[in-house]
């Protein structure tokens, strides 16, 4: 443990895209990013997991369909049992989904094309490891790059992810009304991410690890990096 | 009717048969004749291009790697070193868009990689037909999955390029990309690393099927005619997952230092690869073809010898090291097999079932295929073409609704709809992405930045070769330099029609004197490139269309200028002058429906003084917006620097020039800058102490955009007529 910063783990699986992304995005936050193997059963100690964006596998089954079998999910698994922060981005989302760590799925998104662009979305709660001190309406900019990015839940599911306030963030305009010319993906509800009912696990598809520096991008993902960290700060 | 001779069949002519029987002192068997007919092919050989392509300027202070590696390599400083090379894929994608551009971004990749850079960053120069036909929205759409698809896929960002339309590319769409890649300059894999005998050749990654066999003589060297989609074996298939694992595991070949030499398996595959390692080592090599994998088990010698199966690489190791070779490519999953050993003397021999099934020396494919002098010819009806002059034309067009034809125009309209199907952020190194003059990418733990762009005036190459190719550089340097960065180095993909044709031949040649005059005159030595010849059909060819990748740098990337007008208030000023100058201009092609005429003249030194202007304006922080002022003219610049800011503009008109030459000529060697009023003096000194001419034209501020008492219109109407041409275009 160096200097007592948090120390978040990031799974590369193959096939991982923005893990390296990830890994920086954690440090320039203040935290030190821990880079994990797909192949192992070993989260090397970490106070909190990462599963990054990417196209696991090539993505050629369902996203995440195979990434959720590696043998770090075992211990991932273990690792959300004891209550530990675990965010997924993109496909980890996917992964997290496919997994049953959340509820929903991702499919294509309604125009059937990949679509890269920076979006606002609307924090639903702060009763989450991405989200803590986060008051519930605020707009953060971020950007968004998916082909397979529209959340789905059957209408029993999606019925008990609202009722829950499984809800962590949905597509928004700049103000924060969310509305379907906005919603940029075809997402129920225009849902962006969702939580589990201990709050422990969120995935979002929207990337906070591109929202941290100014140089480069907005920095909307600054105060949901920020608020991971806090978290794994408590657990270290 | 008698049968083809097989030497025929495989694009080989009567000439060079005697030539390879000289070589080899006999006949050679079929499976010779097959590695020579892929080697020797335009693609690979490039025999009409070669005694032109020597007159480019290939040597700089910055050039570390020229033309005839896998890619060129420029010394950026704190010791690291920048690989960049374009290609085309534009056959390919004519008969199967998806695949076609989709490994077309996977062959380059393994270009870079192939040098031990790792890919930063994708740019695709696009050229389609018209979107008023159903084929080339198909295309377009297609392509741009493509690219997406396996860009996306493979982590890599794809952050500019351009996208253009033009009847002669309705059955010959251009499908350009460059790739970009970083390395230290220590962990290079550049011919000069040694090569030891005994060594052994390690193939890496994918299995070989028959996809793709004669994808060079088939596809790329020779015109599509109607039979096209019978080619479409000869397409390859493009596996993005594979490509990233073989991206994954050559870098930690390369950083942990494992290698004595690298190359992808691209056109010609196993042949080329195998060929030109071997010649570049001056050795000689056993190739076993029972060790290579294969995806199904009775394909034929010279099916392996040039499948051009995807995501292939080939490495050189020592026998020491293979072991922890092995083990690399295990953890990432890839299969990698012995086939080869390196040893003395010249001779590339391959075996099968423990019999020489060829035998040929190695040089004599990679690099001593038949050199052609070709006829050369101006076309006929050229001068006529240059006379009518659309300068001189009675203008009758409403400015207003000419302004918004050419806004409009799918050559100026936003390329949203395409760079949003790419992921440009990936990496985290992107500093501006698609949308500006030039892609800036700061590299890790400095406060540089690379500056990248490419650019194709076919147009103005189609009315004047010469001009086309030196406009072409002229532009691509000056998009760097506007945002600030300091021209280096240029990559290009030559796209012309058939060389045996002596027209073609004339407007290649011109093309190049063009391009080496230009790149001379800024110091941007070429360190590269490729040349897509047969882009034609029915006798009907493609303008002649180089394409210039630049790369440039910047310092400290936080001093980069940007092309929006940021707020109110500023002063706007022209740099350079504009001429009566309308031939091959956008508002003559779309409001006086003219391909005709002389493209405007272009003054290299002046166009250099104004690059000089702007690196310094931007390191200086003198200026609060800058763009480069080319197509669609000064009306043009005007609004896209409106649009990126969200800040209007007032505009005075110079009383004594025609409206039309004012808002619309293409004038080289000018640039739109906004700068604030206290700033102003600054401004007019550094571009009088560079010899550059400027006008103060007008003033930020407000929604509106006015100009003078011609017309005016809102930021938000013109942003709805940009933004929303090429999806109604699409959506037929």
């Amino acid at each position: 443990m160096s200097e007592g910063r948090p120390r978040v783990g990031v799974v590369t699986f193959p096939g991982s895209l923005d893990d390296r992304d990830a890994l920086w995005a954690v440090a320039f936050m203040g935290g030190e990013g821990v880079p994990l193997w797909h192949a192992d059963h070993d989260l090397s100690g970490v106070d909190a997991v990462l599963l990054p964006g990417g196209f696991s596998y090539g993505d050629y089954l369902r996203t995440g369909a195979i990434a959720r079998f590696a043998p770090i999910m075992e211990e991932v698994r273990d690792f959300v049992e004891s209550g530990a922060p675990v965010v997924g981005i993109c496909n980890g989302f996917q992964i997290l989904c496919e997994a049953g760590l959340l509820p929903g799925a991702l499919i294509r998104n309604r125009t059937l094309r990949f679509i890269c662009r920076s979006v606002d979305v609307r924090v639903e709660t702060s009763l989450s490891s991405l989200t803590e001190g986060l008051v519930p309406g605020e707009v953060l900019r971020i950007p968004v790059k998916h082909g397979e990015g529209q959340f789905v839940a059957s209408s029993k599911d999606l019925e008990r992810i609202e009722g829950e306030g499984l809800v962590t963030f949905r597509y928004c305009a700049p103000d924060g009304t969310v509305d379907d010319e906005h919603n940029v993906n075809g997402s129920a509800n225009g849902i962006a991410g969702v939580r589990n009912a201990r709050g422990n696990v969120v995935g979002l598809m929207p990337h906070p690890e591109h929202a941290v520096d100014p140089d480069v991008g907005p920095t909307g993902g600054q105060p949901l990096l920020a608020s991971l960290l806090s978290r794994a700060l408590m657990r270290s | 009717m008698g049968e083809e001779p097989l030497h025929r069949a495989l694009g080989l002519t009567d000439d060079e048969l005697e030539a390879i029987r000289a070589t080899l002192g006999r006949d050679p068997n079929p499976n010779e004749l097959a590695m020579y007919g892929a080697m020797w092919s335009e693609h690979c050989s490039y025999k009409s291009s070669k005694i032109h392509l020597r007159r480019l300027p290939t040597q700089g202070p910055h050039v570390l790697v020229g033309p005839g590696q896998d890619a060129g390599v420029v010394d950026v400083g704190d010791g690291l070193a920048v690989a960049f090379k374009m290609e085309s894929h534009s056959h390919p994608s004519a008969i199967e868009p998806y695949q076609g551009a989709a490994t077309g971004i996977g062959g380059i990749v393994r270009d870079i990689v192939a040098m031990g850079a790792r890919p930063i960053a994708s740019l695709d120069p696009l050229m389609f037909g018209p979107l008023t036909e159903e084929r080339n929205r198909w295309l377009l759409e297609g392509v741009v999955a493509g690219i997406g698809g396996y860009g996306n896929c493979i982590g890599v960002p794809t952050v500019g390029g351009e996208v253009k339309f033009a009847e002669p590319h309705s059955t010959n769409p251009a499908i350009n990309v460059m790739c970009v890649g970083i390395a230290p300059v220590g962990r290079l894999i550049t011919a000069d690393r040694q090569v030891h005998e005994g060594s052994l050749m390690v193939l890496i990654g994918a299995s070989t099927g028959r996809d793709g066999i004669g994808g060079v003589s088939v596809l790329a060297s020779r015109t599509i005619e109607e039979d096209a989609a019978e080619s479409r074996p000869s397409v390859q298939i493009g596996d993005p997952f594979a490509e990233k694992l073989a991206i994954e595991a050559c870098m930690e070949l390369v950083e942990r230092d494992l290698l004595e030499g690298l190359q992808d398996l691209g056109g010609a595959g196993l042949t080329c690869a195998v060929s030109e390692s071997t010649a570049r080592a001056r050795l000689g090599v056993e190739l076993n073809l029972d060790a290579v994998p294969l995806r199904e088990p009775n394909l034929e010698v010279f099916e392996i010898l040039t499948s051009e199966s995807q995501e292939r690489m080939l490495a050189i190791v020592r026998p020491e090291l293979l072991d922890d070779v092995r083990e690399v490519c295990t953890r990432w999953g890839l299969a990698s097999a012995v086939v080869g050993k390196m040893v003395p003397g010249g001779k590339l021999t391959v075996e099968r079932g423990g019999k020489v099934v060829a035998e040929v020396p190695a040089r004599s494919l990679a690099d001593e295929g038949p050199v052609y002098e070709r006829t050369i010819e101006p076309p006929r009806g050229f001068a006529e073409i240059l006379e009518d002059d659309p300068t001189f034309a009675t203008v009758t067009a409403d400015p207003r609704e000419a302004f918004f034809a050419v806004l409009s125009s799918p050559n100026i309209a936003s390329k949203r709809f395409v760079w949003e199907q790419y992921d440009y952020v990936v990496q985290g190194g992107t500093v501006v992405g698609p949308s500006a003059d030039a892609a800036i990418l700061r590299l890790d733990g400095t406060l540089k930045a690379i500056a990248l762009s490419t650019d194709g005036k076919g147009r103005f190459g189609h009315l004047d070769p010469y001009l086309g190719a030196a406009h072409a550089v002229a532009e691509a340097a000056r998009n760097v330099a506007v945002m600030g960065a300091e021209p280096l180095a240029i990559t290009n993909c030559m796209n012309f029609g058939n060389p045996e044709r002596p027209e073609v031949m004339w407007q290649f040649a011109e093309s190049i004197q063009g391009m080496a005059d230009a790149c001379r005159a800024f110091g941007t030595p070429v360190t590269g490139g490729n040349v897509s010849f047969y882009n034609e059909s029915g006798g009907s060819a493609i303008w002649p269309t180089p394409v210039i990748g630049m790369l440039g740098l910047i310092d400290d990337y936080r001093l980069l200028a940007r092309p929006g007008f940021p707020e109110p208030r500023l002063l706007v000023y022209l740099l350079g002058e504009t001429f009566a100058e309308l031939g091959g201009s956008e508002f003559a092609d779309v409001v006086l429906g003219r391909i005709s005429g002389r493209p405007p003249a272009l003054d290299l030194e002046r166009e250099g003084a104004l690059h000089g202007a702007l690196i310094e304006a931007a390191r200086g922080d003198l200026v609060a917006s800058a763009h480069d002022c080319s197509d669609g003219g000064l009306a043009v610049a005007l609004a896209e620097s409106a649009m990126a800011g969200g800040t209007g503009f007032a505009l005075a008109l110079p009383g004594d020039v025609p409206w039309y030459v004012t808002l619309f000529a293409e004038s080289a060697s000018r640039a739109v800058v906004s700068v604030s009023p206290d700033r102003a003096g600054d401004l007019e000194a550094l571009a009088s102490a560079h010899r550059v001419p400027f006008s103060r034209i007008g003033e930020t501020g407000g929604p509106r955009m006015v100009f003078d008492t011609l017309f005016e219109t809102t930021v938000e109407e013109a942003r709805a007529a940009y933004e929303e041409a090429i999806p109604k275009l699409l959506s037929g």
